[in-house]
């Protein structure tokens, strides 16, 4: 009696240890995102949440300042005259970006990156404009220079203010994107044995040499950007495999599927923080 | 108790002397070979892991760099360091696999 009773809360224990186990393990990107937001505002109580899309300005008064100021002629202009120009540029067979894209591309990137259920993967604005450039007839943009920046600088502005809107659809596989994202972003890598987390959860506000660390929550949200330190506009791509060569990792090929995933998952941490890019940085 | 008597502590402390003081011998190209296809299957490893590192890969780079201009010594000594480099991103590859799940903000 007394033996079979022990083997029947040790067979109830052993379910609930399971189904405990299985249940962290399912991931849950809603409560992933409050927890992300609950953790920089508890961290930054005089931050607004809304301000957390201005990176560093939002955290260092002087910098701040300088940064107000350099926005009466912002250093991104041309780029955005240039992506303005070349939106509405027809392709050789006549057709332009806008056929591409839903409500003609205007005011669409806080809908960026989507998971797309017919692919199965996720796909960024700068994959979808060169999927657009392949479609009718025209080479692609490389992921990391000036025509990609200027372009999604232009779609960026069209999106001010808008709130971030990722969807992680209930599939398995952007369920498993998401997750994957989630993993590249804690996960440490390069001989300096630095994770993303390890700059922009951990340090954030902090410097690492002269560079004021910018906050994860609303990182993308101000992307693409002018950096002083580039000399020049920035994609997304050029902003993670420059992140990636910093810690001594060698980068993955721009939008391979760990940096759409991780992009995925770093803009759905920002939902309904405004789309403040093209952004400048120092 | 002693472990060796007074004359075998005098012949090792004279063999240590002597491979001591004895001038290496130079690296050949075919201990640099045999190192750098070492190093080089460990980084293989690390890319199959997505954990190259560029200190790696410039490592192995300074390694060929030297065989080509017929230094075997700095060839060796460059091949040797990128396997270390290349088992260490292994390493941190293989621990990160679960670890990253400590540092999620809950």
């Amino acid at each position: 009696m007394r033996v079979r009773l022990q083997s029947g809360l040790a067979a109830l224990a052993l379910a609930i240890f399971i189904q405990t186990a299985s249940a962290a393990d399912t991931p849950d990107p809603a409560a992933d995102a409050k927890a992300f937001r609950d953790y920089f505002v508890k961290k930054f109580p005089k931050v607004k949440l809304e301000d957390f899309v201005n990176g560093p300005y939002s955290l260092n008064e002087d910098m701040r300042r300088q940064w107000e100021e350099k926005e009466q002629f912002p250093p991104y202009e041309f780029a955005l005259e240039a992506g303005k120009e070349m939106f509405a540029t027809p392709f050789r067979n006549g057709k332009t970006y806008a056929d591409c894209f839903p409500n003609g591309g205007i005011g669409i990137r806080q809908n960026y990156p989507y998971f797309d259920e017919k692919e199965g993967k996720v796909v960024t604005l700068e994959l979808a404009l060169n999927r657009c450039r392949e479609a009718n007839g025209e080479a692609p943009y490389s992921y990391v220079k000036d025509e990609m920046a200027s372009l999604t600088a232009y779609m960026a502005f069209t999106s001010r203010g808008k709130p971030m809107d990722i969807k992680v659809p209930n599939d398995p596989r952007a369920l498993a994107a998401y997750e994957n994202g989630k993993r590249y972003f804690y996960t440490r890598r390069g001989q300096l044995n630095f994770s993303c987390a390890s700059c922009h959860v951990q340090s954030p506000g902090e410097r690492i040499r002269a560079e004021t660390l910018a906050p994860a929550l609303g990182i993308m949200n101000a992307l693409p950007i002018y950096r002083s330190e580039w000399s020049g506009m920035g994609t997304t791509s050029r902003r993670l495999v420059t992140c990636n060569s910093q810690t001594r990792a060698v980068p993955l090929d721009t939008q391979s599927d760990e940096y759409r995933d991780l992009e995925y998952f770093l803009s759905y941490m920002s939902n309904g923080l405004p789309i403040s890019g093209p952004g400048a940085r120092p | 108790m002693r472990i060796l008597s007074n004359g075998w502590n005098m012949t090792l402390a004279a063999v240590l002397l002597i491979a001591g003081t004895m001038p290496a011998r130079a690296a050949s190209e075919a201990d640099f070979k045999a190192a750098y296809a070492a190093a080089e299957a460990a980084e293989k490893e690390a890319s199959a892991l997505h954990n190259q590192w560029t200190t790696t890969e410039a490592t192995l780079a300074a390694a060929k760099k030297s065989a080509s201009a017929g230094n075997f010594d700095a060839a060796l000594a460059a091949a040797k360091e990128a396997e270390a480099l290349a088992k260490a991103s292994i390493f941190q590859a293989t621990s990160e696999k679960e670890r990253w799940k400590n540092a999620v903000i809950r």
